[in-house]
């Protein structure tokens, strides 16, 4: 997320609350997609997710009066979206504690991929994880977005939430533990084993492909 | 440093959260380890597609919503 075109923000902060409307159109259109999937990783459906940003801009036009710039401008607008996105979980009404699933620790790679104990070198590959194709073949790069598109919906709630604030948002380790109010080492277990398993459902879906 | 204890530690070597010591252990299995090279460059290339996932756009209606809310918003 490139925020290129947005002046520093005590501008963007200043001229909101002088009512420009151009500013505010402007900061729509460049947060909104970012804030979207941001909102589609708390909720069940896209059109809950939409209704969750508009509340959000809502809940900004609502607050920006009274901002006080300890955070950054993005971050305290992104706290907002987390926040109503919470009151509208309609995916934490089915989560179960991940730690009672055993989903938050063992290994994030099968160990029948290492060698064993009675082996000359244990712990290492036995067979190194096969080559992908190149993600500048268009058709590649188009195949692995539709597969971590799937695959991310299909990650345990708190670590798809990680990812996506992470990794698709872009936001700092700093800023997710900020919004999510969790320590930075929880925040990096959530994030290691959604990626972990976002690899390991790509590298499958090569696998199968190279067989086919 | 074993293969199955450095695929652990590749999402706390890219934060820059590895104990030095530790640090030290992983750069030098990945300098003679082609696996766990190709393992740590697939968990860059997964990120890298992650930052690359379609945009999901504010429906319009919505866009027009609010700044019809923005100019009926009293001034603070
Ligand atoms: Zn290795």
């Amino acid at each position: 997320m490139v925020d290129a075109v947005l002046p520093a923000d005590a501008v963007v902060v200043a001229r909101l609350r002088a009512r420009d409307e151009t500013m505010f159109a402007a900061l729509i259109d460049a947060w909104s997609p970012g804030m979207v999937r941001a909102a589609r990783a708390f909720v069940a459906d896209d059109h809950t997710a939409q209704d969750v940003v508009q509340e959000a801009w809502l809940g900004v036009l609502r607050g920006i009066d009274g901002f006080q710039e300890r955070s950054s401008l993005r971050t305290w607008v992104y706290r907002i979206v987390v926040n109503k996105a919470k009151t509208r979980g309609v995916r934490d009404a089915r989560t179960v504690p991940a730690s009672s699933l055993g989903l938050d620790d063992g290994p994030t790679v099968d160990p029948a991929r290492f060698r064993g104990a009675d082996d000359p070198y244990p712990g290492h590959w036995r067979s190194f994880p096969p080559a992908w194709p190149s993600p500048e073949d268009d058709a590649v790069a188009g195949e692995t977005r539709r597969q971590l598109a799937a695959a991310l919906a299909g990650l345990p709630d708190r670590q798809r939430v990680v990812v996506t604030l992470r990794d698709v948002s872009g936001h700092s380790s700093e800023e997710v533990c900020e919004m999510l109010s969790i320590s930075a080492a929880n925040q990096r277990v959530l994030l290691h084993r959604g990626r972990a398993a976002l690899r390991a459902t790509l590298e499958q879906h090569w696998i199968k492909e190279a067989m086919a | 440093m074993n293969c199955d204890e450095f695929v652990e530690l590749v999402t706390a070597y890219l934060e820059g959260a590895l104990p030095l010591e530790t640090e030290q252990r992983f750069v030098e299995h990945l300098a003679e380890c082609d696996g766990c090279d190709r393992y740590l460059e697939q968990i860059r290339a997964t990120v890298d597609a992650l930052g690359h996932l379609p945009a999901q756009r504010l429906a319009p209606e919505a866009r027009d919503r609010l700044l019809a809310a923005f100019r009926d918003w009293p001034a603070g």
